[in-house]
């Protein structure tokens, strides 16, 4: 019951989070370059006017994939928060992002199979920290499942820093937050266009848009499990990431697309796998 | 609901400008005018763009491209030519190379004089042209709202 409720919640409510959360993001980044910035609804805005637009499309299959992907963002944040099992909601969320790409490669333009590709090298370069995360989460509280990780008196943050180092440093990546916005970008003015957002226009481009407000409040959810002992530190600790990544975002360049693979696995190597390594000479010596 | 104009997204496309105008364009997106307080962003794919700003007169090299990006943006959609050579050709009009105004390859909405265009004047032209938008946007809603009436009569009719 509880968890349908939480599913419920955030089926309603994480859009409209999101969308406030972007604006917030969009005043920060602002005020961090001295301007004033867009209104705190403009989000909401863009989306809306994405509603009013002409729906340019040439392949009537793209319409089905960026469909596909907006449901299974959905139904991997629904399951996260109903206190479902995190590798299936991993592997929910994963597939989500598979769609995208096969949606960027089902039209002809050749930027949006770059964009493509480099999702494909996006995904390739934060899975392996993100299931190192679970793991680390599991070895902790001995669950798999949110509800009981979040409900954990464990204070998991101390047990696992190196994991959630390089959860952050994923992070960067999944919230397309320079310097790893390498597929899309906000600012892609003269990049590769926009990526693999290319050719979606109107309400296509739309949906996409929503299914990034899903897919910032599942990340910043995520933060909330390794707090689970205290929700104020926990929400605390969610506000002061989503902060510094906005810093980072204005004060780095984009790197290549081999810096976003190589620091995603150095973070999964050297600060997953050791942490998960002393946790578990710890665990199995107690 | 009119969300149309809180939300202009732009396409700057440079049709041989000397720059000039350009930088001007450019220069509304710094902190001085900052033009994303009026939601407006600088993209650079016609398929999101709502307003096609061209600087620079038309010559024959990219006439094609300049109908080819206008065509690739969804309605409704708005030109503003900013800057002389955008409006008449302005000193090179009589150039051999040289098409004219952007008003010989595609329609224009609004015009921006000057030499260079002031960001003042651009950002005028731009607001002016967000009225234009939302009139073809009420258009362009009536007429599916008449499509869709004309296929109920002729379905109540067979």
């Amino acid at each position: 019951m509880n968890g349908l409720l939480g599913a419920l919640l955030f089926i309603l409510l994480a859009p409209l989070l999101g969308g406030l959360v972007a604006g917030v993001d969009r005043i920060l980044t602002a005020r961090m370059q001295g301007r004033v910035g867009p209104p705190l609804l403009q989000p909401f805005y863009d989306v809306g006017k994405l509603f009013e637009k002409e729906n340019v499309v040439v392949t009537t299959a793209q319409n089905f994939y960026v469909l596909a992907y907006l449901a299974f963002i959905v139904v991997s944040g629904a399951l996260f928060f109903a206190g479902g099992d995190l590798l299936l909601v991993i592997f929910a969320f994963t597939l989500a992002h598979v769609f995208l790409v096969l949606g960027a490669y089902s039209v002809h333009s050749p930027y949006s199979h770059i964009g493509a590709e480099r999702e494909l090298i996006q995904i390739m370069a934060y899975e392996p920290m993100i299931i190192l995360a679970a793991v680390g989460l599991y070895m902790v509280t001995g669950s798999f499942f949110t509800g009981e990780i979040a409900a954990s008196t464990v204070p998991v943050i101390l047990y696992l820093p190196g994991v959630f180092l390089g959860f952050l440093t994923v992070l960067t990546i999944k919230l397309r937050k320079s310097p790893f916005d390498i597929s899309t970008s906000h600012h892609a003015h003269q990049e590769i266009v926009k990526g693999i957002t290319t050719e979606f226009s109107g309400a296509t481009l739309g949906q996409i848009e929503i299914a990034h407000w899903y897919e910032n409040i599942f990340l910043l959810g995520f933060i909330y499990l390794f707090f689970g002992f205290n929700p104020v530190l926990g929400i605390a600790a969610i506000a002061i990431t989503y902060f510094a990544e906005i810093f980072l975002d204005n004060t780095t360049a984009r790197l290549r697309w081999q810096a976003a693979l190589q620091s995603g696995w150095a973070a999964a190597a050297i600060l997953g796998i050791l942490n998960l390594a002393i946790i578990g000479y710890i665990m199995g010596g107690a | 609901m009119a969300f149309l104009k809180r939300s202009p997204w732009l396409l700057h496309y440079d049709a041989s400008s000397c720059n000039g105008c350009d930088i001007e364009v450019l220069a509304c997106l710094t902190p001085l005018y900052d033009v994303e307080r009026f939601g407006i962003i600088n993209t650079g794919n016609p398929k999101h763009a709502d307003i096609l700003v061209i600087t620079g007169g038309i010559n024959e090299l990219n006439r094609d491209i300049v109908r080819n990006i206008y065509e690739q943006m969804p309605e409704p959609k708005v030109v503003v030519a900013v800057g002389i050579c955008a409006t008449s050709g302005g000193i090179f009009r009589e150039c051999y190379n040289i098409v004219g105004g952007v008003d010989k390859v595609i329609p224009v909405d609004v015009y921006v004089p000057g030499c260079a265009a002031r960001p003042e004047s651009i950002i005028d032209g731009i607001v002016t042209a967000l009225g234009i938008l939302e009139e073809k946007r009420r258009t362009m809603a009536d007429r599916t709202h008449a499509k869709e009436e004309i296929r109920k009569g002729a379905e109540a009719g067979s």
